[in-house]
């Protein structure tokens, strides 16, 4: 296993070394100037080269992108065009409640729709299945940006149970409680997907272990119902259920970033919609290698918890 | 007959509904199994073997299953009738089942040994330990090699003539008094089939437990059975000891699967087998289900279905051959040199010459 994972963590340089080129390519090829940003209108073209040679950018293309390897190597990201800030600890601050936002969303989906989409196999064909199936439907149907302005109009704008954006109250202490209060809506935004998608494929694939033979061997042995759940059905849905899993977590990086801007969260998101805007280079490389990361080790940590569940994967 | 029955099916008709419509798979079946015996139930696949006796422990699906009528007597109590959790107390502790398929029979995520622990410790209220001190003793007697360590393996490191003795340990864990086998050596192949095949044979002498064999395959009936019933299109249309069914069989679809059945005497080149097939049990026949694929029909058997006839005191068929009217006829030759085989061997007793059919129950 060990070994295993070492050999993944490898493989995974040249990927993320692709992943780099390509970002950097596209950022090239898109139309547009980052200084077009740092000048006057009316600068003259001796001040705008002077501007680019000092953000870097008179160099040939590969020279920018050897530099800008080499330097993030060495933990150095460049630096913010407007601000002059170092990208790196921008990135750390932003990190912290998108991790927050994704984490709760994802532990809240996992809750709910793992116990739905058990109940919903269970009451197959009846009105609960029905209804649970109706309402999964219109969960990964519904877009996030449509569902989030619909509660913020209901339970903020009309109801004031809940902020309409940010992470704490404006001057207010960030307590515990005041972060709690700020997320429920975003997380609900964030989670309808995942709650309906996660509960169809639970329902779907706990349907087809009910049917296997070895279920069929549980009942003749004289189990009772909870223990054929809990032993055999369970942990058996939950295999293909991992790779569910391994779809959710780069997707939910995509949809922080909508969720983020419409609920004014100062996570990853935000900022990345802020770097797209303002063409900060060297913070959307920054962001897009990060995300490349969190991808290719949801994937690791997905091949990790199929061989963890189930006995007939060995990793050698 | 004295009655020591430890099972009693009685009238038993189970219907499915299907989107086409009610598939009438098992129409009225009786028969019994005694203490001790093992008792085969042949037929081609469809026949409704495994409908009847998966109703026996009630795992047909809730959704689509109808009982229409019957009984099932098990030391007195009709299971058809008792609750679910009182079934819960009978399956794999009274009555326990193997199936054909061990490939796909065993959870694929729970070591072996846990597996057949299991009923143990949800019957007999024991410990953990003695749990898995009595499935080691268990996989000792069903021929697993290395108890201990197999204990730890998952189903996927076994073989299926195994994962087969790994069923088999699973059902007799709780020393059952009816075992049922639903064609167990199946998906086997030859050589695996027959250690199975010795291995229940042995089993069934040390445990004394009474087995319904389930099988399509009566070379496997002669191995195996006391008594053998032979289902057709939902019926039992012929019931006898072994030596009766082969050697002095009296209905004509017996025939012909005695006739289909290879043996191992030279000579015998093409092996026969019944034309067409069964019928369809959305719309089962009128009279004899047999009829129209049987080249002993008579113009009755097209409108009326045949009483059960009495052979013998524990030989039954249903077939109007055995009317004291019908026609004298000869079966087939494989069948006939069946029968002169069995004489010469057991001259003098006579007991196999024809009878003359005395209804004992009509319906149709
Ligand atoms: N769950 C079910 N739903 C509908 N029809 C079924 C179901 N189970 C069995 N049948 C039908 O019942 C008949 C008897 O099946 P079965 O008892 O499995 O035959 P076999 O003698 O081969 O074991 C077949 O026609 C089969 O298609
Ligand atoms: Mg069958």
């Amino acid at each position: 296993m060990k070994k295993y994972i070492i050999k993944r963590l490898l493989t995974a340089i040249p990927v993320l070394l692709m992943i780099s080129i390509g970002a950097f390519v596209m950022m090239n090829l898109a139309p547009g100037d980052p200084t077009d940003l740092y000048v006057t209108p009316d600068a003259t073209p001796l001040q705008v080269e002077a501007t680019r040679r000092a953000l870097g950018l008179d160099q040939p293309y590969p020279v920018q992108y050897i530099r800008w390897l080499t330097r993030a190597l060495q933990g150095d990201l460049g630096i913010n065009y407007a601000t002059r800030y170092p990208v790196l600890p921008i990135l750390v601050s932003r990190i912290g409640p998108t991790i927050v936002l994704m984490g709760a969303t994802l532990v809240v989906s996992y809750l709910i729709a793992i116990p739905l989409g058990i109940l919903s196999a269970r009451k197959h064909g009846t009105w609960v299945d029905n209804l649970l199936t109706g309402g999964a439907f219109v969960g990964v149907s519904i877009p996030n940006f449509f569902l989030g302005l619909g509660l913020i109009y209901i339970f903020s704008v009309q109801l004031s149970w809940f902020p309409t954006g940010g992470m704490s109250q404006l001057g207010g202490e960030s307590s515990f409680l005041s972060v709690i209060h700020h997320l429920v809506l975003p997380v609900t935004v964030l989670s309808a997907f995942y709650i309906a998608n996660m509960t169809r494929y639970m329902r779907a694939t706990m349907i087809e272990v009910y049917g296997e033979n070895y279920i069929r061997t549980a009942t003749a042995k004289g189990l009772a119902a909870e223990v054929i759940l809990t032993r055999h059905g369970i942990r058996n849905a939950l295999i293909p259920v991992i790779t569910i899993i391994g779809t959710d977590l780069p997707r939910l990086v995509g949809g922080a970033i909508v969720t983020e801007q419409i609920f004014q969260w100062p996570g990853l998101g935000r900022l990345t919609i802020m770097a797209i805007q303002q063409r900060e280079y060297p913070m959307l490389m920054a962001i897009t290698m990060l995300s490349a990361v969190v991808v290719l080790l949801a994937n690791l940590l997905v091949d990790i918890m199929y061989a963890v569940v189930d006995p007939r994967i060995k990793f050698d | 007959m004295e009655n020591k029955a430890v099972l009693e099916v009685k009238d038993l008709a189970i219907s499915f509904r299907t989107f086409e419509g009610k598939v009438q798979a098992v129409r009225g079946v009786n028969f019994s199994l005694n203490k001790g015996e093992t008792l085969a139930i042949v037929g081609e696949s469809g026949s409704g073997k495994s409908v009847s006796t998966k109703a026996i422990n009630q795992l047909l699906p809730k959704k689509n299953t109808l009982i229409e009528r019957g009984e099932i007597l098990f030391e007195g109590k009709d299971l058809l009738k008792i609750s679910e959790k009182e079934m819960q107390a009978v399956r794999g502790n009274d009555i326990a089942m193997i199936f054909q398929d061990p490939m796909t029979s065993l959870n694929p995520t729970m070591q072996v040994g846990k597996q057949i622990a299991e009923p143990i410790i949800a019957h007999k209220g024991v410990s953990k330990e003695e749990a898995k001190e009595k499935a080691l003793e268990l996989m000792d007697l069903v021929g697993i090699r290395d108890p201990k360590e197999s204990y730890k393996n998952y189903p996927h490191q076994f073989s299926g003539g195994m994962r087969q003795r790994v069923m088999i340990a699973i059902a007799l864990a709780c020393e059952p008094k009816i075992l049922i086998a639903d064609e167990p050596t199946t998906a086997l192949d030859v050589t695996i089939q027959a250690q199975i095949l010795d291995l229940m044979n042995k089993l069934k002498k040390e445990l004394d437990t009474s087995i319904i064999f389930i099988t399509h395959d009566l070379g496997v009936v002669a191995q195996m059975a006391d008594r053998v019933a032979v289902m057709y299109a939902g019926q039992i249309v012929e019931v006898g000891t072994a030596d009766e069914i082969f050697y002095n069989p009296m209905h004509p679809y017996t025939w012909g699967l005695l006739a289909s059945m290879p043996t191992l005497e030279v000579g015998q080149t093409d092996l026969y087998t019944i034309p067409g097939s069964p019928p369809n049990l959305l719309h089962p026949p009128e009279g004899d289900a047999f009829a129209a694929r049987n080249a002993y029909a008579m113009e009755i058997d097209f409108h009326q279905e045949p009483d059960l006839f009495k052979v013998s005191d524990t030989h039954y068929a249903k077939t109007w051959l055995l009317h004291p009217d019908a026609p004298d006829v000869q079966p087939p030759l494989e069948v006939q040199r069946r029968k002169e085989k069995y004489q010469s061997l057991f001259s003098g007793q006579g007991q196999f010459n024809r009878i003359g059919g005395e209804a004992i129950g009509s319906r149709g």
